[in-house]
C-alpha cells in the first residue's frame, strides 16, 4: 500500500504551518474548499502528514475522516514524502505500447524501489502515472520537470547516475 | 507605426515543450534582436500544432514554412538565412517520408486530409494574449448575441440544428443538454455551467491542446451558454497534471476580466456571468459527470446514480450544463458560420469534426482534427504515415479503456459515433492508438483493465469486485495457467459487469476484453491451449533459446543473467537452462552476434 500512513516523522515548520493557516482562513467557508486546500497544503509540505490533516479539519470545521476520506481517493494526494528527485514513468497506452513497462522495471531495478515508495537515503521516489500527454515522444518518464523521451531500458541507468552525482 | 513582415510561430504545447521549444523561442528573440529586427519580425508562442513527433515546431509565415526538431544551434541559421536573407532553410523543414520537404504546413500529407473546426486558432495565435483572440474574430459572436438580445431559445435552436454531439464520449445531443438546462427551475433561480477538462484517458490530450492553444474560445462559449441556459456562474474542472493549460487559464480569465468580457455586466448589458477554476487530483472517475459535479463540492468524488441528471439537479443541487473541452470549442464556429455550414460537414448522424490525438506504433504521432466519416485508413496510412520499421497494422485502440480495438480488417470503417459502437468500440474522447504485429492483445486488454481497476472508484460492488475478478482471470491466461472454460466466464463476467455497474467506467470497463475476444480470440486460444503468446509479450509465456550456430561464447549473456542460467565454456555455445530462466530477456539485448531468439 504505497497510500498508507508514513513512518517518517513530522517534520513541518511554524512558517509552514503560518502559510498553511493562511490558505485555510482564505478558503474558509466556501463550497468545495477541501480540495483546494488539500492542493494547497500539498504544495507547502510536499505531502499529506497526519498532522498536516488534523489542521485542515479543524480549521475548515469538517471531519478529519472526510479530509483523510478525500485524501486518500485522489492519486495526487501523497500520504508520503517524496524525493529530493521524483521520478515519474509514464504508463498511458501510447507509452505502454512502445515498451514503457520495461522502462519502469528498469527504474525498480535500478534503485531497488516499487511504485509509490522512496529510497532509503531520500534521494529518489518513484510513481507510475497516468499519460502526461507527451505522447508522441513516447516512452517517457519525468525526473522533477525534466522530461526524458524515447527512452530504451538501457538509457534508464545513465540518467538516473547523472542525478546521483549531483546527489 | 511599424510594419511587421515576417512572423515567427514557436509551437508551446505540452509536447514541444517537453523538447526545450522554451529555449528556441529565447533563442529566436535573442539573435532577432541582435540583429535589430524586433520592430519587423515578431516572435509568437503560439499553442499545439499538431506533430508533436517532430517538434519543437517553428512556422515563419508569410512563407508558412514548417521548421521540425528546431534546436537552440539552428536558430542563428533560420534567422540569418529565412529572416534576413529571405532564404528558406530547406535542410531543417519538416520532412515527411514520402515526397520532398513540405514548404508549408497544408502541402503535408499531414494536414491535407485535416479540417479544422475546434483546432481553428492552436498554433495560430497567441494563447496568453486576449488582443490576438479578438483579432481573429473572438467575442464577436457573443457580442452580437449580447448587443441583439437575442433569444436564447434562438441560440439553443441553432446548435441542436448543427448536429453537435458532446465529444467527451458519450455524444449525447449538445443542444438538447443546453435545452434541459433551460428549462429546467431552482428555486432561486440559480444554475451553473460547467466546463468538462478532466482527460484522462490515458493517451488522449486534445483537450489539453485546446486549452492549452486556445482558452478564449472556451471561455467565450461558456458564457455563451451561461446566457442560453440562465446560468450566471461556471467552472472549469481540469487536471492538475495539466500545469501549461491550468496557468494559460487563469491567464485567460483574467484578462477577459480585465476587459468586461467576464463578472459583472459584461459589455455593459445586465447579464453577468463568471468563472472558477477547479483543479483535480488525479480520479480517471472524476470525467464521470455526476462524480466530477461531486469532485466540484470537494468531496470524494464517486458517482451517483442517474436521474436526477445534472442538467435537472447538478452542482449543489442546481441544474447544471456540463459539456466538454471539445464541445464548447465548436460552439462560437457555429454561431458565426451558422448551423447549416457545420450540418454539412461529416455523416448523417454525426456533424462536423472530431479531434484525435493519435499515437503509439505510428509514423506521425500528434493532434489531428478530421470531418467525421473519414476512414481509418485515411487516419492511418495518409495522415499518420503509416507504421514504422516496416511492420503490419494490427489494431487501432480508440476511447481508452472505455473503447476497443478495432481490427486491421476493419480498417475502412469511417469513424462516427455509430459506426464505432456498431463494431464494439466508441469514439471516446478521441485517443487512437496504434498496434503493430508487436503488441499483444491480450497483454492490451489486460492494461486496460487494470487501468479500470486502479481507477474504480469502489463505490459499486460489480466495477470494484467486477473488475478485480476479470483482471485476475486475464492476468492468469497471460501467465500460461488459463483454461477455455475461463474464456466463457470472462464473457459472462462483461455482459454481468455492462449491465449492473452504476456508471460509465464500470459499464464499459468490460469493452477493451470483449472486442479483442470478438476479433483476436485465436490470440486467446494460443494463450490458453498452446501456452503461447504469438507477440512475444507475456514474459512467463516466452522461451529464449540460444541459436549454436550463431554464438561466438563470448560470455556476455552469461554474465548478465541475473539468475545464472546460462551456462558454457568461452568461445563454445552457451545454453539456456529453462528451469532457471525468469525471461528478463537482458540476455537478448546484450547479445552482439543476435544469436538468441524469443519464441
Amino acid at each position: 500500500m504505497p497510500n498508507c500512513k508514513t513512518a517518517i516523522p513530522y517534520r513541518g515548520t511554524p512558517e509552514q504551518e503560518e502559510r498553511l493557516r493562511k490558505v485555510i482562513e482564505a478558503h474558509k467557508g466556501q463550497p468545495g474548499a477541501t480540495m483546494p486546500v488539500l492542493q494547497a497544503a500539498q504544495e507547502i509540505f510536499g505531502y499529506l502528514p497526519e498532522e498536516v490533516q488534523i489542521m485542515i479539519a479543524e480549521g475548515l470545521d469538517i471531519p478529519l475522516s472526510e479530509v483523510y476520506g478525500v485524501s486518500t481517493f485522489y492519486s495526487l494526494f501523497s500520504l508520503n514524502p517524496k524525493g529530493k528527485y521524483q521520478i515519474s514513468v509514464c504508463l498511458g497506452t501510447a507509452c505502454y505500447v512502445k515498451g514503457s513497462a520495461d522502462v519502469l522495471a528498469a527504474v525498480e531495478q535500478k534503485l531497488s524501489i516499487a511504485p509509490g515508495g522512496i529510497t532509503v537515503d531520500g534521494l529518489f521516489s518513484l510513481d507510475a502515472c497516468r499519460c502526461i500527454g507527451a505522447c508522441g515522444l513516447a516512452p517517457v518518464m519525468m525526473i522533477n520537470d525534466d522530461v526524458y523521451g524515447r527512452l530504451t531500458p538501457a538509457q534508464v541507468g545513465p540518467i538516473i547516475d547523472q542525478y546521483i552525482k549531483k546527489g | 507605426m511599424s510594419h511587421i513582415r515576417s512572423h515567427v510561430m514557436v509551437c508551446s504545447g505540452t509536447g514541444c515543450s517537453s523538447t526545450n521549444s522554451a529555449a528556441v523561442l529565447t533563442a529566436f528573440e535573442r539573435e532577432i534582436k541582435k540583429h535589430k529586427l524586433q520592430d519587423e519580425v515578431k516572435v509568437v508562442k503560439t499553442g499545439c500544432l499538431g506533430l508533436c513527433n517532430q517538434g519543437p515546431n517553428v512556422m515563419i509565415f508569410p512563407e508558412g514554412a514548417c521548421y521540425a526538431h528546431v534546436t537552440e544551434e539552428n536558430v542563428t541559421e533560420i534567422v540569418e538565412e529565412h529572416l534576413i536573407k529571405g532564404r528558406i532553410v530547406s535542410r531543417l523543414l519538416l520532412k515527411e517520408d514520402a515526397g520532398p520537404a513540405a514548404t508549408s504546413l497544408t502541402e503535408t500529407q499531414f494536414y491535407r486530409h485535416q479540417l479544422r473546426i475546434a483546432l481553428r486558432n492552436c498554433g495560430v495565435i497567441n494563447p496568453e494574449s486576449i488582443d490576438e483572440y479578438l483579432g481573429v474574430d473572438g467575442y464577436t459572436a457573443l457580442e452580437r448575441i449580447l448587443t441583439e438580445k437575442t433569444d436564447p431559445q434562438e441560440i439553443i435552436d441553432c446548435i441542436k440544428k448543427s448536429g453537435l454531439r458532446g465529444r467527451g464520449g458519450a455524444g449525447f445531443s449538445t443542444g438538447m443538454k443546453w435545452q434541459f438546462t433551460h428549462d429546467a427551475t431552482s428555486e432561486d433561480g440559480v444554475k451553473y455551467v460547467c466546463c468538462n477538462a478532466d482527460e484522462g484517458d490515458p493517451g488522449a490530450f486534445m483537450d489539453r491542446s485546446v486549452l492549452e492553444g486556445d482558452p478564449f474560445s472556451v471561455i467565450e462559449a461558456m458564457t455563451i451558454a451561461g446566457y442560453a441556459v440562465g446560468a450566471s456562474q461556471g467552472y472549469i474542472y481540469v487536471r492538475a497534471e495539466y500545469p501549461i493549460a491550468v496557468k494559460r487559464l487563469e491567464l485567460a480569465i483574467g484578462q477577459a476580466r480585465k476587459y468586461g468580457l467576464l463578472g459583472k455586466n459584461i459589455l455593459g448589458t445586465d447579464f453577468s456571468f463568471d468563472l472558477e477554476l477547479r483543479l483535480g487530483a488525479g480520479a480517471f472517475v472524476c470525467g464521470e459527470e455526476t462524480a466530477l459535479l461531486i469532485s466540484i463540492e470537494g468531496k470524494r468524488g464517486e458517482p451517483r446514480p442517474r436521474p436526477p441528471f445534472p442538467a435537472s439537479k447538478g452542482l449543489l443541487g442546481k441544474p447544471t450544463l456540463l459539456n466538454n473541452v471539445e464541445t464548447y470549442a465548436n460552439i462560437t464556429w457555429i454561431l458565426n458560420n451558422g448551423w447549416e455550414k457545420f450540418a454539412a460537414i461529416g455523416t448523417e448522424k454525426s456533424k462536423g469534426t472530431k479531434v484525435f490525438a493519435l499515437g503509439g506504433k505510428i509514423t506521425n504521432t500528434g493532434l489531428v482534427e478530421i470531418p467525421m466519416g473519414t476512414t481509418l485508413r485515411t487516419i492511418i496510412e495518409d495522415i499518420g504515415g503509416g507504421i514504422p520499421g516496416g511492420k503490419k497494422f494490427k489494431a487501432a485502440q480508440t476511447g481508452g479503456p472505455s473503447g476497443g480495438c478495432i481490427p486491421a480488417e476493419l480498417i475502412d470503417t469511417p469513424i462516427d459515433y455509430d459506426s464505432l459502437t456498431a463494431i464494439g468500440s466508441m469514439m471516446g474522447s478521441g485517443g487512437l492508438i496504434v498496434m503493430d504485429e508487436d503488441n499483444c492483445m491480450v497483454d492490451i486488454a489486460k492494461f486496460f483493465l487494470q487501468f479500470c481497476v486502479d481507477e474504480s472508484c469502489g463505490k459499486c460492488v460489480p466495477c470494484r469486485i467486477g473488475t478485480k475478478r476479470l483482471y485476475d482471470l486475464l492476468d492468469k491466461i497471460t501467465k500460461g495457467q488459463g483454461t477455455l472454460e475461463d474464456l466463457d466466464t470472462i464473457e459472462e463476467l462483461c455482459y454481468h459487469l455492462k449491465d449492473s455497474a452504476l456508471c460509465a467506467l464500470g459499464q464499459s470497463a468490460p469493452n477493451p476484453v470483449l472486442s479483442t475476444l470478438r476479433y483476436f480470440r485465436d490470440e486467446y486460444v494460443a494463450h490458453v491451449v498452446e501456452k503461447r503468446c504469438p507477440a512475444g509479450v507475456c514474459r512467463d509465456l516466452l522461451r529464449f533459446e540460444i541459436d549454436p550456430t550463431k554464438c561466438k561464447g563470448c560470455t556476455l549473456c552469461a554474465r548478465n543473467c541475473p539468475v545464472n542460467a546460462i551456462s558454457g565454456a568461452i568461445k563454445a555455445p552457451h545454453v539456456i537452462d529453462h528451469d532457471k530462466c525468469i525471461h528478463c530477456g537482458l540476455c537478448q539485448s546484450n547479445c552482439r552476434f543476435d544469436a538468441i531468439t524469443k519464441a
